[in-house]
């Protein structure tokens, strides 16, 4: 019944979308581990990024300057979001940083669908990588192919960075106890404002590279935060490889069932959330007291 | 919220609801978005209760707003069900089924866990209605052809047909959606509920199971949503399948922030703004697609500047323009501030022996009444304590104390069930507790005041002295949703009775944040004290209190415990040898002696342990 070359090119595609969800999601869950805040804006990002990225791909026609200019241009939305809005909510309950998060989502979607329409836009992939390429037994989209390459090359850059390099080593302390870093003597304040920009950066990064595979649009961004959020409650709140672990999980969950059929992919993934919350309350690499 | 004149606020509704549709078309409304806004409202009374009033901000309402039109309409449409509001109310029923059963999971987890649920589940309902289900909903069409309500009177046939005939009958159900609502609201469960929006921790210790409670107000939730996703079809005449998106959620979740959460009427405002002004941007100002992000805009400026919205703004303008004078009046009277009276007061005895509630001891007094066996706790390699046996008397007035360290605030957690401990086993009047939990302990009569004070505070110190006593007074759980709070036998005397035993009957109608530090210390006192403990335990009374604060502490202490079994850990040794019987010393996590506070004194390993051996020749 399986077609099996079909299998493993879904399987293939579910480790892109897995790779790339682990990537949102290690941004987003960076950034609530260290400030405290969810941002209901993470979606949103994702789609500056694709935005910003196809702005400045059809002025220069690169797609290299596509990728630096939306990566850049989302670390600094993130930054100037923090710094003019944020910071202000850290001492103010949970529920009015989601409110507030919510209402810059839908500020930036539609800031974007009145400069630029609802009409979605397309990124054609860099000259090289378009086409098909043969693995073995069957034949894969080549950009898909790199894209794989390029997120796991972002997510070895974004765990270097927070596990090899000092300012990671603050942000990581941060995640645990951010008083006390402050205690230390540390501006914990800078920290915060950094990794705002490092996290959403991860986001809108993500949002350009896709844009050759998935053409953007301004609502592109909700569905990614929906499935954002079931990997971050899969992977548990505030670490970094449960983000990864449960990119790859939802990846492959929703790209197998689309198989089958697409309608329930959504369901599969939530029987697989409401799994890991019966059995691992905290998620599968979560720990104990991070809400 | 728990005090008001009775039927005022149901009056002004309806008085409210008859003038609008005279009104409201005057300065701009159209006479659908009047109906509605009576759908929103509606919708979001049940949501207010879920997030206003006990703090659970859920953005997944559509799944129930839509499963409940979608049954009704189907009812309505394809099973050519003939009576309205019967399938209006079934769809609300099976919205409540679905509501329970999300809740039990999405309840598992709290604060923006729930919030991350909740949306997820909700999506999964938005890809069940347009793809699986396609063949009952309509898929992306909806169901179109929903039929207005007809009553056959026998002498004459109503029909809700026209845009005001239609605002009659969803003005009907708003009543009485606002009506349930409020009597809701003013029960004990309403109670309960603000308790835990204000702090789960101690609702729970005070004797509440905080989960039946939220899983309720989410029920309750699901029920209004579906009853409104019911109204909806009923009054396009169609249902649409975009109930089901996050959009729906979310521009619930807007509005009741913009009029604001916790008033029940914000959600109504609130849909009065966003609609008014998503016609007014559109078709007057002629924006356009635009309209949505001027109203996000706006949006984000509330959230900022206007933290209770519109309606919770109004009411704090009031509260400021008409409590004034009397707040300042409190002001002035606080003790901190040593008056001339306050001092005259002072020298007069503080004690007044009100009557403290307390259980009937079982006969036979004289036996223990707590036993830890062998109580061991480890976290990871360090033993916080070490095969602990400690055993207390019923009527006796039990002393700890240890230098920093030593264990104690350990102890009492395992004592009152907050932690379970590693080894060993705890009796409390003759039945194990070991792992029972915070919330069956304290309804057996066990509890203890916090360290650090762990109060309702956006609440009055009468409303915190009534969450505590309810639960000693209606169990643990009880769904008595449309009784009066004074309808609970012997809660205002517990109430009166607690108060004036820690003397805070004065101070009864302030908030607690207007409270002086040693007044809420007294307070956490008297929240253990309402749920009528037989064996109370005392983590650091007196911590961080002026000396003063201190006297009138140690001789409330005194006071509570005429007749009851209480355990107290201090550091402050002087009220600690004055006010115990017996004394436990702990160091390095055991017991390292115990005895009368003479023999402790002259002890020398606890010299030992308290000077490193200075003062032991």
């Amino acid at each position: 019944m399986i077609n099996w070359p079909n299998f493993v090119s879904q399987c293939f595609n579910g480790l892109v979308l897995g790779a790339l969800l682990a990537l949102i999601s290690s941004g987003l869950t960076i950034i609530y581990g260290t400030l405290g805040v969810l941002n209901l804006a993470h979606g949103a990002m994702f789609m500056l990024g694709g935005y910003a990225g196809w702005l400045a791909y059809s002025y220069t026609g690169s797609f290299i300057v596509a990728v630096i200019a939306g990566s850049l241009f989302v670390m600094v939305v993130g930054v100037v979001m923090e710094r003019v809005i944020i910071r202000y909510f850290y001492g103010r309950p949970h529920e009015d940083q989601l409110l507030v998060t919510f209402g810059l989502g839908i500020v930036f979607v539609e800031a974007v669908r009145f400069f630029f329409g609802s009409l979605s836009k397309a990124v054609p992939p860099p000259p090289g990588l378009v086409g098909i390429t043969p693995i073995g037994f069957m034949f894969y989209p080549t950009y898909r192919l790199a894209l794989l390459g390029i997120v796991a090359v972002a997510l070895l850059a974004l765990y270097i960075v927070l596990y090899r390099t000092r300012i990671g080593m603050i942000v990581r302390a941060g995640i645990e106890d951010s008083v006390m870093v402050d205690a230390l003597g540390i501006d914990v304040y800078k920290v915060f404002m950094l990794v705002f920009g490092i996290g959403a950066m991860a986001a809108g990064f993500a949002g350009i590279v896709n844009a050759p595979v998935v053409s953007i649009a301004p609502d592109v961004g909700e569905a990614i935060l929906v499935q954002t959020f079931v990997v971050v409650v899969i992977g548990g709140v505030g670490s970094f490889l449960g983000a990864v672990l449960g990119g790859l999980i939802a990846g492959e969950i929703i790209s197998i069932t689309s198989m089958f059929n697409p309608g329930y992919s959504y369901v599969m993934l939530f029987a697989a959330m409401t799994l890991v919350l019966v059995l691992r309350p905290y998620g599968l690499l979560g720990t104990a007291g991070r809400e | 919220m728990l005090k008001q004149r009775p039927f005022l606020i149901e009056i002004l509704t309806a008085a409210g609801l008859i003038a609008a549709p005279f009104v409201l078309p005057h300065i701009g409304f159209a006479p659908t978005t009047i109906n509605r806004i009576l759908v929103w409202g509606l919708f979001g009374i049940g949501f207010d209760i879920l997030f206003g009033f006990t703090g659970l901000l859920s953005f997944g309402q559509s799944a129930f707003y839509g499963t409940g039109g979608m049954v009704a309409a189907y009812l309505l449409i394809i099973v050519g069900f003939p009576h309205v509001v019967t399938a209006l109310f079934i769809g609300m029923i099976v919205a409540a089924i679905i509501g329970y059963l999300v809740g039990l999971i999405a309840l598992r987890r709290t604060g923006i866990y729930f919030a991350m649920i909740t949306v997820a589940i909700a999506e999964v309902f938005y890809f069940v209605e347009f793809n699986p289900l396609s063949h009952y909903t309509g898929g992306e069409n909806g169901l179109p052809g929903v039929p207005t309500p007809v009553f056959n009177l026998g002498f004459t046939t109503i029909r809700f047909d026209t845009d005001f005939s239609l605002y009659t009958f969803l003005a009907f159900w708003y009543f009485v959606g606002i009506v349930i609502a409020l009597r809701i609201v003013r029960s004990p469960v309403g109670a309960v509920l603000s308790a835990i929006r204000d702090n789960p921790l101690r609702a729970a210790a005070v004797g509440h199971n905080i989960h039946s409670y939220k899983l309720t107000a989410f029920v309750v939730a699901a029920a209004y949503a579906g009853f409104a996703g019911g109204l909806l079809g009923v009054m396009q005449g169609f249902m649409p399948p975009d109930a089901f998106t996050f959009d729906t959620s979310g521009q619930l979740v807007m509005q009741t922030a913009i009029g604001g959460a916790g008033t029940l009427f914000g959600p109504l405002v609130g849909a009065a703004v966003w609609l008014f002004l998503s016609d007014f941007l559109q078709n007057a100002v002629g924006l356009g697609a635009a309209w949505k992000l001027v109203l996000g805009l706006v949006f984000v400026l509330l959230v900022v500047f206007l933290r209770h919205g519109i309606v919770g703004g109004l009411a704090d303008l009031a509260r400021r323009v008409t409590g004034r004078a009397a707040h300042h009046e409190a002001a002035e009277s606080d003790p901190t501030a040593v008056s001339p009276a306050v001092v005259a007061a002072e020298s007069t005895p503080i004690v007044q022996f009100s009557p403290s509630p307390r259980r009937p001891a079982p006969a036979g007094t004289g036996e223990a009444i707590l036993q830890a066996e062998g109580v061991t706790k480890r976290y990871g390699g360090l033993v916080a304590n070490d095969r602990i046996d400690f055993t207390v008397w019923r009527g006796e007035l039990r002393g700890i104390i240890g230098p920093n360290g030593a264990g104690k605030t350990t102890f009492f957690r395992m004592l009152t069930c907050e932690v379970p401990p590693t080894e060993g086993r705890i009796v409390f009047e003759g039945r194990d507790i070991t792992g029972f939990g915070v919330t069956r302990v304290c309804q057996l009569g066990l509890t203890k005041s916090y360290q650090v004070n762990q109060l309702f505070t956006r609440l009055t110190v009468r409303e915190n002295v009534t969450i505590a006593a309810l639960a000693e007074k209606r169990g643990p759980f009880r769904l008595d949703m449309f009784r009066n709070l004074s309808g609970v036998a012997g809660l205002d005397e517990r109430v009166a009775q607690t108060l004036a035993l820690v003397h805070l009957t004065e101070r009864a109608e302030l908030t607690v944040s207007e409270l002086a530090y040693g007044e809420k210390r007294r307070l956490e006192i008297g929240l253990a004290l309402a749920t009528a403990p037989s064996l109370l335990l005392l983590d650091e009374p007196l911590a961080g209190m002026s000396p003063r604060e201190r006297l009138e502490t140690v001789q409330l202490l005194k006071s509570i415990a005429r007749g009851r079994t209480m355990i107290v850990i201090d550091h402050d040794m002087d009220a600690i040898f004055e006010l115990a019987e017996r004394i436990t010393v702990l160091h390095e996590g055991r017991v390292l002696t115990e005895g009368t506070p003479e023999e402790v004194k002259r002890n020398a390993t606890v010299q030992e342990a308290y000077l490193g051996g200075v003062a032991a020749a």
